[in-house]
């Protein structure tokens, strides 16, 4: 059997580096599965955060190559073998240990976005009606396995670390499931302009394509939400009958 | 140094966050308890997110003829006799306010043309019943209760993992644990403690099951005095992947065959024709064309055999691989490119159907399901026994302490529906929080016994100091071997000798266990965590030995290839475990609940 070289980072919030570990591979395997090959070889306390292994959790989020990516997900034949690979945490959260990063801030972040708010039934039976079609329009948001890949790459967060201005990719979706969901009522696009801080970002798309569910964020989620939000704020004619307390 | 170092005070403690532990917190939360909620991992995280299919509720939205009735009936053929009337029945009435109630909260499902939650086919289920949003009505399930919940006044836990309960005299009076992230211990007390932490799947090799699900509620349960039932009844999903090996066990949802996915052998054979058991002979389809009718909604058409129960597909799959007529890497063939001839549109439509089937294998094995068939075999996936409790309160036989969804017993008997899962964890989940919720109101706060955090504390702590341990010690070595050894002697076919054999293995492996020893810290490391989740694995793996070895018959899940009949004296009995006295596992029987006659009536009335 063929082997290669993994140069994981090691380490925590004080500090750390790459040391290498060499391993077997075979075939199907996926990176994640060499991982904890070298956790049952040579690093019992090597820390990583996976569950179901099939890019339906989103927890093992990690920089394969430089790129995020679900390490579950990433097959070694994809990768340049005769090269070490390098797993390194992600880098726009604050590192706890080895490939575990502290990602309770988008936790935080999501119980500030105005919740679910369904206008009453209107069946006879307490229920709604809704079609496919209207469904359809935020299925795709809804697929959002909370891998926090898009807030990873988003150099908002990354390199400007704007984290307490600007909810990231992830959030914006979640604003647009809701906006866009048949039967919610609440209006968020004075939130995601002042709050939330949507103008930070200037649709460079980098989320979209590191997304392992291929939501289209940025054409989809984002500019959908920015229109919103411009027509609501800046559209003159609005701005005008709010001032006289025509609109809301 | 063991004390805490944290100490957080509930009303109401949920240990565990999937579908049942979010319902049966927000279900608290509504009544007025203050709740907290330990996660192991991440919020959201849990297994109920791979749920595919649906969840089951007679919303008789697709088949006006389904009623709870019907699907009570149902749930009890499928288990057997087996269930718990009580629970079954209560299942089946109330599942469909459960999942309308998701939908109030912001869930999505598919819809019917007149707008109404869309139903599918799913094995065992006499009319389309699952809910369902494509494949992945598990993740838009969780999302939903998680964001509820946060809303709820509920404080989450992340990566807070249990080493033991905390008793007070003969009542719960919290939990002991550790963070991940630091390893620092906590002490949660509480007036009712609800466990609601999922399955078993890690004692065992193959699984659809992550690392989490060790067993960690029926064990903790157990240790703190309450029984386990029917714990030889451990569903084999009959389709995971098999190839490649990296993800050998990862479920393939049986929506696949819902909606019109065939299994066929190597000589392309339709196998399942081969063998209907007579108590589903008159509503399965003796030829190709009418099951393929039933999956395209035509309601004279019987069901194709390959939506036969779990138990029976499973070991009909199981016989095809042993007898060398399996697929080249030891499972069978599930087809559902073939409906392309049957449909114009067909690869659109099945990834419109099956969009994370279809990205699972197109990613993980390189197999475009549109146009090959997959290979499957069976794998371990859900523990109908657990711990014992009061069909209505959910309560076990500690008071305070209660339990809902995979790691409670009752509802399934000796084979679970498959959709019944997910409506169980929002009925029961629901239950559990309020009636803990009351029994928090009703009784004051309980008293930690400091010396038990001490000791709990000390015997968690072992692993680290014994930096002595020697070649194949390990946490991981010894976590293999019991995987190896349950998959081998306790499978989906077992006999006599090898479950005895695998009880003094576990003997063996309990002694090892006892001597692991891990390197590093005690920050966020896995070694000492896998240390730790080892007493419950091995508690666990003996239950559903003794369990296995006392029922000489096969029934439901339970296969003997030494009594492959029926013995219908053990079909009214249940296997009980519970610690004994001196320490020593105890096996006793209990009655089946006898069926009242309004609900026999049921039975009969749908035979």
């Amino acid at each position: 059997m063929a082997t290669a070289t993994f140069r994981i980072w090691r380490g925590d919030a004080r500090g750390g580096g790459y040391r290498d570990y060499r391993t077997e591979v075979g075939e199907g395997m996926v990176v994640l599965d060499a991982v904890h090959q070298i956790q049952a070889e040579h690093a019992p306390d090597l820390a990583v955060r996976w569950n179901c292994k099939a890019g339906r959790c989103g927890s093992c989020s990690a920089e394969v190559n430089g790129m995020p990516k679900l390490m579950c997900m990433t097959r070694l034949e994809d990768l340049p073998l005769e090269q070490p690979v390098t797993l390194e945490p992600m880098r726009a959260f604050p590192r706890l240990k080895d490939l575990v990063t502290d990602v309770s801030w988008n936790y935080r972040v999501k119980t500030k976005i105005t919740p679910f708010t369904p206008r009453p039934p209107d069946a006879p039976d307490g229920t709604w009606r809704m079609q496919q079609g209207d469904v359809d329009r935020v299925m795709e948001f809804r697929k959002c396995i909370e891998c926090f890949l898009c807030q990873d790459v988003c150099h908002v967060l990354r390199e400007h670390r704007l984290h307490e201005s600007f909810i990231g990719p992830r959030f914006l979706v979640y604003a647009a499931a809701l906006e866009m969901h048949p039967l919610d009522t609440a209006d968020r696009t004075e939130e995601l302009r002042a709050a939330h801080g949507i103008g930070y970002c200037n649709i460079t798309k980098c989320c979209t394509t590191v997304c392992p569910e291929g939501i289209t964020i940025t054409d989809n989620a984002i500019i959908p939400l920015k229109e919103r939000v411009a027509d609501r704020a800046y559209d003159p004619l609005r701005k005008l009958l709010r001032l006289i307390g025509l609109s809301g | 140094m063991t004390a805490a170092s944290e100490t957080v005070s509930y009303d109401v403690l949920v240990i565990g966050a999937g579908g049942a532990g979010l319902r049966a917190a927000i279900a608290a939360s509504a009544a007025g308890s203050k709740v907290g909620v330990i996660c192991k991992s991440l919020l959201g995280k849990a297994h109920t997110v791979m749920a595919e299919g649906g969840v089951a509720a007679a919303l008789a939205n697709v088949d006006d003829r389904d009623s709870w009735r019907v699907h009570f009936a149902d749930t009890m053929r499928g288990g057997q006799y087996m269930n718990d009337c009580r629970m079954a029945e209560l299942h089946a009435k109330e599942a469909p306010d459960r999942v309308r109630e998701l939908e109030a909260w912001g869930a999505l499902f598919d819809r019917t043309p007149d707008g109404r939650i869309l139903q599918r086919n799913f094995g065992g289920h006499a009319y389309p019943r699952l809910a369902h949003v494509g494949d992945r009505t598990g993740l838009e399930m969780i999302r939903t209760l998680q964001d509820h919940g946060v809303h709820a006044g509920i404080e989450f836990h992340m990566e807070c993992t249990v080493i033991t309960l905390l008793t007070d005299g003969g009542r719960m009076a919290g939990a002991f644990g550790y963070d991940r992230e630091r390893g620092r211990f906590r002490v949660y007390t509480a007036k009712a403690v609800v466990l609601a932490t999922g399955g078993v799947g890690r004692a065992y090799r193959i699984t659809s099951n992550s690392w989490e699900y060790t067993g960690d509620g029926q064990a903790l349960a157990y240790e703190a005095g309450a029984e386990l039932v029917d714990m030889e009844f451990l569903q084999f999903h009959p389709t995971g992947m098999v190839w490649p090996p990296s993800v050998r066990g990862i479920l393939v949802t049986e929506g696949v065959r819902g909606e019109g996915g065939i299994l066929a052998n190597k000589d392309g054979r339709r196998f399942m024709f081969d063998d209907i058991p007579p108590a589903y002979k008159n509503q399965t389809a003796d030829n190709e064309e009418e099951g393929w009718r039933y999956c395209q909604g035509d309601k004279s058409a019987r069901r194709p055999p390959e939506l036969l129960t779990r138990d029976h597909v499973a070991r009909c799959i199981n016989r095809e691989i042993k007898a060398g007529r399996g697929s080249p890497h030891g499972g069978v063939f599930l087809d559902i490119a073939w409906i392309k001839r049957k449909l114009p549109n067909a690869p659109e439509h099945i990834k419109r159907k099956l969009p994370t089937m279809y990205h699972q294998f197109k990613e993980l094995a390189g197999v475009d399901i549109t146009q090959r068939p997959m290979e499957v075999g069976p794998t371990t996936h859900y523990m109908m026994g657990g711990i014992r409790v009061d069909p209505d309160s959910q309560m076990s036989s500690v008071a305070g302490l209660f339990a809902a969804g995979e790691c409670a017993a009752g509802l399934h008997g000796a084979n679970r529906l498959g959709g019944n899962s997910l409506s169980d964890l929002l009925v029961f989940g629901k239950r559990a929080g309020e009636y803990a919720a009351r029994f928090a109101r009703e009784h004051g706060d309980a008293r930690v016994d400091e010396r038990q955090v001490e000791a709990a504390g000390r015997q968690a702590l072992a692993p680290l100091e014994r930096t002595d341990a020697v070649d194949g010690a390990g946490p991981y070595q010894v976590q293999h071997d019991l995987q190896g050894m349950m998959q081998d002697l306790v499978g989906i076919v077992r006999t006599g000798p090898e479950i005895a054999r695998a009880l003094e293995g576990l003997e063996a492996l309990r002694a090892r266990a006892e001597r692991v020893g891990v390197t590093g810290n005690r920050e966020y490391n896995p070694g000492w965590h896998t240390a730790l989740d080892l007493p419950h694995m091995l508690i666990v793996s003996e239950a559903i030995a003794r369990s296995a070895l006392e029922r000489t018959e096969s029934r439901g899940a339970h296969f003997r290839d030494d009594f492959p009949a029926k013995d219908e004296s053990l079909g009214k009995v249940r296997m009980v475990v519970k610690q004994g006295a001196d320490g020593r596992m105890a096996l006793t029987r209990i009655p089946v609940p006898p069926v009242p006659p309004e609900l026999q009536h049921v039975i009969e009335e749908m035979k």
